[in-house]
């Protein structure tokens, strides 16, 4: 197995699967710790509340051994979506909740200028890189379209901005994907996103197999 | 900012894809593979199923159906129909889909939608809702496909809807449904000012044009067809175009190369 796609009980799993599979990684869904070390990435999918989230990752000791093989090892990490959320310090989905704190980010609701920008924030959207767009936006037309799906993002605290590759505008600007190191998290779906979120998968694939 | 999606809605009687005409199926037309296919190829945004079969014995070659279609589908897929119980849901979500409709349940037990929202988010649950009536002061909300009507009225089930956790409203005209007259826009503004998730537009497409209607009169988020897209080459790449061409900010009308499922071949 190449790409361990985390299993924590949430989330389009499959989806995630079906994408790495249609590129012709070897993908696998891993339900146990104990497998995460012999993938040469990780993959943390997901959708749902932060909260919840986090506790299914610890309830099923998955928390130590990602961040050995991802903080310690430094294998390539992409969270998707909830799974991006997560590594991040606070989450504010209801109430105040602690993440993993890989990085100082806050989960925060989306504060559109106006009503007229509908929560969750849903559909496709333009990306507009910043700081180069970093290894996951190679080659890659711009502006990149790509598939969201949420009611919540990553604010930057303290200086963080400059691990922001893309943002989206919904009323206000919101934090599409970050890389720092061997760590990647997109906001967006890119397992649904067709040939955008392909190509930025693949982008993937190739840093976990060493090919960048 | 967000784009206005472009949605073909499938719906899968007793193996294979119908037309419906006010919610009465009038023909077959091939298989949800195919149809899944083109579509993807085609430009579309979006992707839902909705079982309509009149089997019950079916119901077992529908997940099937689900899990193959999911493998070729890129764009976000959600599947509904008979939905009324959370395993149903974890099980749809574990063959691929990425969202699943609720409706008559919805109705019968709302408690359903916020357990449902609870555990899968939000923007996992779409609440389906079929309209009839004469005039909008007695418009109301159907159940059971269609065949029964329920007391709400579309306005305040759908405020309602958004209380409970949906994450998004479907809404289908019934007495629109097939005629190509276009959308009912009056529903359509009526429901979307109300609500703050966004409102997919369906029922009664009959020319690209009603589906701009339907986003620029009727306030519509997405815009939805089903029986407009068969039949003919390069529909929804068409449909999508035309918007383009409208000045409405959808997604670039682009092909897209279908990728077959094969077993891991990635070797450096």
């Amino acid at each position: 197995m190449t790409i361990a796609i985390i299993n924590y009980k949430m989330g389009n799993l499959r989806s995630v699967l079906n994408a790495f599979e249609s590129l012709g990684a070897d993908a696998k869904i891993v339900d146990s710790p104990d497998l995460l070390s012999s993938a040469k990435a990780v993959v943390l999918p997901g959708v749902g509340a932060f909260k919840e989230g986090v506790d299914n990752l610890k309830n099923l000791n998955f928390v130590k051994a990602i961040e050995v093989e991802v903080l310690e090892k430094k294998k390539p990490f992409l969270g998707i979506c909830l799974g991006a959320q997560m590594i991040a310090k606070k989450g504010f989905e209801h109430g105040e909740h602690e993440g993993l704190g890989w990085l100082d980010f806050d989960v925060r609701k989306i504060a559109p200028k106006d009503n007229s920008f509908r929560i969750p924030h849903m559909g496709w959207n333009n990306l507009e890189i910043k700081n180069g767009g970093g290894r996951l936006f190679n080659g890659i037309k711009d502006p990149a379209v790509v598939y969201f799906v949420h009611s919540y993002h990553l604010v930057p605290v303290r200086g963080q901005e400059k691990y922001i590759t893309s943002t989206a505008w919904h009323g206000e600007s919101i934090t599409a994907s970050i890389e720092k190191d061997n760590i990647f998290g997109v906001q967006f779906h890119p397992e649904k996103s067709q040939n955008t979120g392909l190509a930025l998968l693949k982008n993937f694939i190739d840093l976990a197999y060493g090919k960048t | 900012m967000v784009k206005h999606r472009l949605i073909a809605c499938l719906l899968w009687r007793d193996g294979l894809i119908v037309q419906s005409v006010n919610f009465q199926h009038t023909n077959f037309v091939g298989d949800a593979f195919t149809a899944v296919d083109f579509f993807n190829t085609w430009a579309i945004d979006e992707i839902v199923i909705l079982d309509v079969s009149r089997d019950a014995k079916k119901r077992d070659l529908y997940y099937k159906i689900i899990e193959e279609i999911s493998r070729r589908c890129f764009v976000p897929l959600s599947v509904g129909g008979k939905i009324s119980s959370l395993d149903q849901i974890r099980e749809f979500l574990r063959l691929g889909a990425d969202k699943v409709v609720i409706n008559t349940e919805a109705v019968k037990n709302p408690a359903f939608v916020t357990k449902a929202a609870k555990m899968f988010g939000n923007q996992c649950i779409v609440v389906s809702m079929d309209v009839k009536g004469k005039s909008k002061e007695d418009y109301k909300v159907y159940i059971e496909n269609g065949s029964l009507a329920t007391d709400w009225s579309p306005y305040e089930w759908a405020k309602k809807a958004e209380t409970l956790g949906a994450g998004e409203i479907f809404l289908t005209s019934i007495d629109r449904d097939g005629l190509r007259q276009g959308y009912d826009l009056e529903l359509i503004k009526g429901v979307a000012d109300v609500v703050q998730i966004p409102v997919i537009a369906s029922g009664g497409v009959g020319s690209w044009q009603h589906m701009a209607d339907g986003i620029e009169k009727g306030g519509a988020d997405a815009v939805s067809a089903a029986n407009i897209f068969h039949y003919s080459e390069q529909s929804t790449k068409k449909a999508k175009e035309y918007l383009k061409e409208a000045g409405i900010n959808v997604r670039e009308p682009e092909f897209y190369k279908i990728l077959l499922p094969r077993e891991p071949k990635y070797i450096i």
